[in-house]
């Protein structure tokens, strides 16, 4: 028995020291492509793949911004009605100006989408301050304000949807398409490319990761860490507010009852993605991996007509084995180093 | 005459096999991640005896006491309870065999009340339910047995920290006591309380407890002290009857050791003062009224017991404490209550104690943390963006001289020892030109390599003109290494020390509270 094991310990080795150095995703990519493509045809076509990138957008934006928040140590509760609030506000800001400058479109849509993000930011704004300089727990602090922003967005729409958008920012925002790519996908990559210089090339970035990683030495090393506490909420809001812009010109209404799932589901793709949840550690790629992850994960289980409520089973489980894959890479890991 | 030869032999055989120890730690060791903290140490406690634990911060007594309480377990060596080798599985396993440990950090829960602490994990009950009743009676009896002025219902966040001390030892004398192990219980009781304390002991001793008492304090060895064992560098030493121990001799076998191999000469050419501190008092009071002056290429001791102040004062000069009165100036300006940024910026570097609490980001690479405080400067940034290329090779250029083992600077803090952690932690203030370095406790749980190169780098500071306050509790360090040395007393300054009078000596006749004759 006692040999066997060690045979199997050793004859894995090399497996192992993959595991520690690039963690579960890629090894759950891999399975759930294979899966995916054995149960239905029609999911490894590129038609497929480019509805999945397109998909995957706004998770992806969500999760970059609830990475933030994440790599500080704390975790934000109250994206999910920043896109809410956020859609609400374009709208409401759109409609009337569609209806009143029918020929100022350029202006209308300026000024719905700054309009949309300034609530959904502010949401940020509030997180920030009430995390960073009142010490209150991420926890409460996000969702108290996830309860007000939809309190807010519910008592501005009445529960209903706003409607009055004009077509262009649909045609724009959504469907448009350049290459064949979806113009969110565009946005998605841009604010890729935007994080990673933030997160890799500035000083903002890694004090993200310092203060996460330890507040006090932080401190210690002088950077104003309620500072950047701060704006870690604040760039998570304005992220999710985008996210908010895009999806309200899917849905082509304001909506204040969208991204009920966008929590869980962003934390899922950050911790799926190797984010600690104690803070400091996380790679921006991998997130964005993990928020395509889930994407796959559901387009999958559509072609494979599993029903959506089983879906929220599939992710669920998904989550908790992915927390236990890194506990198990942390274990690898030590026994490894021995 | 048969019976007159008989009888000595008798006694002869008594005295050669003494009663078998209550309990014993044969060829103990404890390796933590970079350090050995205890190197096969042998110790015996009999029943009925005080015996103390004598060493230097670091020389093993926590972890020995600890692997006897059941917190950790050894990496080799065995526990012998009642000549019964033993594995401690846990504290909880400890306990049950009447080996209950107080230790400097309590172990209560703050939001319940004292005699629910009292019996945590040992809870009475009656048909499945709490004998609130019964667990209540039996508080209010060990409260009173042991002449604590508590009530059990009280909650224990709003006791004070002596309060909170007795419900540790209320909590140890809950159990059926056999050994009992106490980890300077004085430190925060007034000397009315400490005296109904050594009373309790020596009623545990009567009624055969063993008990292990670690202190610093020689009056307290006198008054309650059988025998003594002496740690260092998690070696054993020696044991001691308290009636051999006259002061020299214990402090000659705390410290000792080839001292000319450890310290490097340091040429003494005093400057300019750079950090003046004039009738400091800072907001809680651990300062009070405290001076003191660093010139440039001096290095200044600030020595005493663990929570004299000593830290406080370091710690008020980078702008780490609130200050309510006194002035702090820095080559000539006024720098009372600046911020950590503005001190760095100016040139003055804080070493922090405890390296993993607040001194590295261990999740990050040695690389980020070296830079972390001086990311907004050249090299490091330009035009707003991080330049990483100049940033690795400055940070490896100082850790190659440094000598970083292994010498990658892309790792993860985790992967190193605690003496390279310290390395690391050291080579944040080598990045730009630093004028003061305030090191506290700097050779804390590292090894003796690591320490001869940290004393070599306190040289190349002082000899290249910088000034550095060395605060320690490491009486060796101070003896060895200062030109000065400030003596802190419950914060309050008690001797300045020049040269030639730094001794051990005059050094500890300060440390200690005034004998009480």
């Amino acid at each position: 028995m006692e040999r066997t094991a060690q045979n199997f310990w050793s004859f894995t080795l090399p497996l192992q020291r993959l595991f520690v150095r690039i963690g579960v995703l890629p090894f759950l990519l891999v399975i759930a492509l294979v899966v995916f493509t054995s149960l239905s045809a029609r999911f490894l076509t590129s038609e497929n793949l480019i509805t999945v990138a397109r998909q995957a957008t706004y998770l992806a934006i969500v999760a970059m911004g609830q990475m933030l928040a994440l790599l500080t140590g704390g975790f934000d509760l109250s994206v999910g009605k920043i896109v809410a609030i956020t859609s609400v506000a374009t709208a409401l800001a759109m409609a009337p100006l569609a209806a009143a400058h029918p020929d100022a479109m350029a202006m209308t849509l300026t000024l719905g989408i700054l309009a949309g993000i300034a609530a959904g930011t502010m949401v940020g704004v509030v997180n920030g301050i009430g995390v960073a300089v009142f010490n209150v727990s991420p926890f409460m602090m996000t969702l108290g304000t996830a309860t007000i922003s939809f309190g807010i967005a519910l008592t501005l729409t009445s529960g209903v949807p706003v409607y009055g958008i004009p077509d262009e920012f649909g045609t724009i925002f959504s469907f448009g398409r350049i290459f064949d790519i979806p113009s969110p996908v565009y946005v998605t990559a841009g604010l890729f490319v935007a994080m990673s210089i933030l997160l890799n090339w500035t000083r903002m970035g890694r004090y993200f990761y310092a203060v996460g990683g330890n507040i006090k030495a932080s401190h210690l090393s002088g950077i104003s860490t309620r500072f950047y506490l701060f704006m870690a909420y604040v760039l998570c809001g304005a992220l999710a507010a985008v996210a908010g812009v895009l999806l309200t010109a899917r849905l082509e209404t304001g909506e204040a009852n969208i991204g009920a799932s966008m929590p869980l589901d962003s934390i899922a793709a950050c911790v799926i993605g190797g984010v600690s949840l104690r803070g400091g550690v996380g790679r921006l790629g991998n997130v964005v991996l993990g928020a395509i992850f889930i994407g796959l994960i559901q387009n999958g289980m559509d072609l494979a007509q599993i029903q959506s409520y089983l879906q929220e089973v599939v992710i669920g489980i998904l989550l908790i084995l992915a927390v236990i894959a890194d506990q198990l890479r942390q274990f690898v890991m030590l026994r490894l180093k021995d | 005459m048969a019976t007159e030869t008989l009888a000595p032999a008798k006694d002869m055989g008594a005295g050669l096999a003494p009663p078998t120890p209550i309990l014993q730690a044969r060829g103990l060791s404890k390796q933590f991640p970079g350090v050995l903290a205890l190197d096969e140490v042998d110790f015996e406690l009999r029943a009925g005896e005080v015996h103390v634990l004598f060493g230097e911060n670091g020389a093993g007594k926590s972890t020995l006491i600890q692997i006897l309480a059941g917190v950790h377990r050894p990496t080799a060596g065995s526990v012998l309870f009642r000549g019964e080798p033993v594995d401690l599985q846990g504290v909880h396993h400890a306990r049950t065999l009447g080996i209950s440990a107080v230790f400097q950090e309590f172990s209560l829960v703050p939001t319940l009340t004292v005699e629910e602490n009292l019996f945590l994990g040992a809870e009475v009950t009656r048909g499945g339910l709490l004998d609130k009743a019964a667990l209540h009676r039996r508080a209010e009896d060990i409260l009173k047995q042991l002449g604590f002025p508590l009530r059990p219902r009280q909650s224990v966040q709003d006791l004070t920290r002596a309060e909170q001390q007795m419900v540790e030892i209320a909590k140890a004398f809950s159990t059926d006591l056999s050994v009992l192990i106490l980890d300077e219980p004085t430190a925060s009781l007034t000397d009315r309380e400490a005296q109904r304390l050594f009373a309790m002991v020596e009623q545990a001793k009567s009624r055969g407890v063993g008990v292990i008492y670690i202190t610093h304090r020689m009056s307290e060895i006198r008054r309650i002290g059988d025998r003594i064992t002496v740690l260092r560098d998690g070696k054993y030493v020696a044991t001691l009857d308290v009636a051999e121990a006259d002061d020299d001799r214990l402090l000659q076998l705390m410290t000792g050791r080839v001292i000319s191999q450890v310290f490097p000469q340091i040429a003494y050419r005093p400057g300019r003062p750079l950090l003046e501190i004039s009738q400091l008092t800072t907001a809680d009071h651990m300062v009070k009224d405290f001076s003191l002056t660093l010139r440039a290429g001096e290095v200044v001791g600030l020595a005493g017991l663990v929570g004299c102040g000593k830290s406080e004062v370091g710690r008020a000069c980078i702008g780490l404490e609130r200050i309510v009165s006194g002035r702090i100036t820095f080559d000539g300006e006024d720098v009372t209550g600046h911020q950590v940024r503005e001190m760095l910026d100016r040139g003055v570097f804080y070493l922090p104690p405890d390296r993993r609490e607040e001194g590295l980001v261990m999740v990050r690479n040695v690389r980020e943390n070296v830079a972390l405080p001086w990311l907004g400067k050249r090299p490091f940034s330009r035009f707003g963006f991080l330049d990483r290329r100049s940033e690795r090779a400055k940070v490896r250029d100082v850790m190659r001289r440094l000598n970083l083992q292994p010498p990658n600077t892309e790792h993860d803090l985790e992967r190193f020892s605690g003496g390279n952690q310290q390395k690391v932690l050291l080579a944040k203030g080598l990045m730009t030109p630093i004028k003061v370095f305030i090191l506290d406790e700097p050779t804390v749980g590292v090894d003796v390599g690591t320490r001869v190169s940290i004393y070599e780098f306190v040289r190349d500071l002082c000899e290249g003109g910088a000034g550095v306050l060395l605060i320690s509790s490491d009486l060796p360090e101070i003896l060895h290494l200062t030109n000065r040395t400030y003596v802190m007393y419950r914060g309050e300054m008690r001797a300045e020390l020049e040269g030639a009078q730094i001794t051990q000596e005059r050094v500890l006749a300060n440390f200690f509270e005034r004998a009480q004759a």
